[in-house]
């Protein structure tokens, strides 16, 4: 198991020790002000954010250079995304969802560095934002409708007599929604890491080195798109519910 | 040969659980393959569509997640 894992320097073979925060400064146990290698990874996150979106749209010109046509890109394909799935009048959560969609994506990529911890693969940092996101929209669902929010749960196309079962069915579904969310995303980067990382292990023999390093390079090919994929995914199910807060109605 | 049997009947119910993520698989390839089959009848509608294929592999794997939720309670909240 990961907490068992020793600390000791240069490569772990234990697949599980790469998702284990530690403090960076001096022993002791991890509190919530500790800095840790967590802390040192979303920070670079948002600094990387920060730098693709500020830095390189400041000198804006009609021509774009690479950077800024690689921000104006993910800028229109958030928008887009967000105007098609909640409607024309979620415009105005634009810049919480591509703020979510941007440190998602970056963090997922700063990830995949060999040595870099994947912060998105620990469900405290997808958990905050995916309970951000279901707070957001029960607070916006509730003072935009008023009670009518409620009619959410109540499917008025279903026979009568399957409304009540209907409507707990989609009560329960709606509690579940911050845990599905979050854990999407976060165990689709520790599996992905963690095959990566059992497929590294094979290498130390000498035998099926080859196939195993041909395992890793497929395993980060594929990790690459799946990185992209699960940004993707939490940023168009926040669209999702976001229309169920805007538009109560089935 | 060491531990209990709640230790032993945790680590065989995790491993059980993970015939849920299997069963997650099925569907989120049914939602696939059934995107596809439509997308190849109508290839013009099927860019309009993607966002529906990841909305349904999303909940298709929702309930794949939950199988892994409780594998990963069975291992390290019951038998850890």
């Amino acid at each position: 198991m990961a907490g068992e894992a020793e600390q000791s320097g240069g490569l772990v073979i234990d697949p599980m020790h790469q998702f284990q925060p530690y403090p960076l400064f001096g022993e002791g146990p991890l509190q919530w002000y500790t800095v840790s290698n967590v802390t040192l990874w979303l920070g670079v996150a948002v600094v990387a954010v920060f730098a693709l979106f500020v830095l390189t749209t400041r000198g804006q010109k009609i021509i774009p250079t690479r950077a800024q046509s690689i921000a104006e890109l993910l800028y229109s394909f958030v928008h887009d995304m967000v105007e098609e799935i909640a409607g024309h009048d979620a415009v105005k959560f634009f810049p919480y969802i591509m703020t979510l969609f941007s440190f998602i994506l970056v963090a997922n990529y700063i990830g995949l560095l060999p040595g870099a911890f994947t912060t998105t693969s620990h469900i405290v940092v997808t958990g905050l934002m995916a309970m951000a996101v279901f707070l957001t929209v029960t607070i916006v669902g509730f003072a935009l409708n008023g009670v009518g929010f409620l009619r959410l749960f109540w499917v008025s196309s279903a026979p009568a007599a399957l409304r009540p079962v209907l409507a707990l069915i989609e009560l329960i579904s709606y509690f579940v929604r911050p845990i599905s969310h979050s854990i999407r995303l976060a165990g689709n980067m520790m599996a992905g890491h963690t095959v990566i990382k059992v497929f590294a292990a094979f290498a130390a023999s000498t035998l099926i080195a080859p196939l195993s390093i041909l395992g890793i390079t497929a395993m980060f090919a594929f990790e690459v798109l799946v990185c992209g994929i699960q940004a993707y995914v939490f940023t168009i199910l926040t669209c999702v519910y976001l229309r169920d807060a805007l538009h109560p109605h089935h | 040969m060491e531990g209990n049997i709640v230790t032993m009947g945790a680590y065989i119910g995790a491993g059980l659980a993970c015939i849920g993520m299997g069963c997650a698989a099925i569907g989120v390839g049914n939602v696939a393959g059934n995107f596809l089959a439509g997308a190849l009848r109508n290839p013009s509608a099927a860019p309009g569509q993607t966002p529906m294929l990841f909305i349904g592999i999303a909940f298709a794997e929702a309930f794949g997640i939950f199988s892994f939720l409780v594998a990963l309670l069975l291992m390290f909240v019951l038998a850890g």
